[in-house]
């Protein structure tokens, strides 16, 4: 639910990054306060664990500039990617307005991708939302490591894993290069604030 | 999902009720926020200069744990929370299922006297947000 601000004329917007662990979420969040850090007016906050793993969520929040008079102000979060965090990746999708889904292209972590997903469908449907309806756009991540001799899956597998129903915008992307990082970013804020306004419609 | 949009009536209504039922009392600093972390409104006594967008998505998450928490324990909710600190202090205390109210305050006020205040606060904002 965003929520919206008319004395202020103010909209926020709640963007999740959700996907498995270690598939590079908080890296693109990590990416996108390095770069746009002009537009950032506060400090990106990350609740993580000693060994640098994410606890609870990161938050990140920038203002996009103005639609119709209306300041759109942007939050970005990331879930905690581990399986034993779902009561906290639940908690962090509530009243969410765009996600993006972060797949690890890495072979190896093709099977834990496909739970991921079902558990972000699972997830929504506890919100009576529905992962078909709600704004979304995946990400395929790591693609750089193909580079480097590490076996990846390619992005046509990919697609049929985790978008063949979906059918929503995707990119191959590398959120440590920052490659596609921005596109993904700017399709979500779009998708994002398109849906909003159907709404207000 | 339901979208949340109070007219501008209601919120200078809430606004006017923070600030002389709390900004007036030493109050630095209140906040209405939704459970998902959005910001309805925030006032300050124009000294405090908090980050009030990360601290709303921390005080939800913290609100959410709480929470959680209280269920496990077999209670319907715990509907107050309150930090202590040297210098500031926090208050938070739920308006309703959506809705929770912040307060940072100093030394300078005490505690029982903050949540007398906060009860009426409450009754206050529940009634102009019913007519939403």
């Amino acid at each position: 639910m965003s929520f919206i601000n008319l004395k202020d004329k103010i909209v926020q917007v709640k963007i999740v990054y959700y996907g498995p662990g270690r598939c590079g979420k908080t890296t693109n969040l990590e990416y996108i306060n390095r770069t746009y850090r002009k537009q950032i007016a506060s400090e990106m906050v990350s609740l993580k664990t000693h060994g640098d793993r994410t606890l609870f969520f990161d938050f990140l929040p920038f203002d996009m500039g103005q639609i119709k008079g209306y300041d759109i102000k942007i939050q970005l979060y990331t879930v905690p990617g581990q399986v034993k965090y779902n009561a906290t990746r639940k908690l962090v999708l509530r009243g969410v307005d765009g996600i993006v889904f972060v797949a690890d292209a890495m072979e190896k972590q093709r099977e834990k991708n496909i739970r991921s997903l079902n558990q972000l469908h699972e997830n929504l449907q506890s919100y009576k939302e529905s992962i078909f309806r709600i704004p979304l756009v995946m990400q395929y991540n790591k693609v750089d490591l193909k580079e480097h001799g590490i076996p990846i899956l390619p992005t046509s597998v990919l697609e049929k894993d985790l978008n063949s129903r979906l059918k929503v915008p995707y990119f191959e992307a590398s959120a440590i290069t920052g490659y596609n990082v921005a596109a993904t970013l700017k399709k979500i804020i779009s998708s994002s604030v398109i849906s909003i306004q159907k709404k207000l419609l | 999902m339901n979208y949340g949009i109070v007219s501008q009536e209601q919120l200078e209504q809430i606004d006017r009720i923070l600030a002389e039922k709390l900004i007036k009392l030493g109050v630095d600093c209140v906040i209405i926020i939704d459970m998902a972390g959005n910001i309805i409104t925030a006032k300050d006594n124009g000294e405090s200069k908090y980050d009030v967008y990360s601290f709303a998505a921390l005080a939800a998450g913290n609100f959410a744990t709480v929470d959680a928490m209280a269920k496990l324990v077999g209670e319907q909710e715990f509907s107050l929370l309150f930090h202590k600190g040297q210098e500031s202090n926090i208050h938070f205390s739920k308006i309703d299922d959506e809705l929770l109210l912040i307060s940072m305050f100093g030394r300078d006020i005490s505690l029982g006297f903050l949540r007398l205040n906060v009860v009426d606060v409450i009754e206050k904002i529940r009634k102009v947000w019913e007519r939403k």
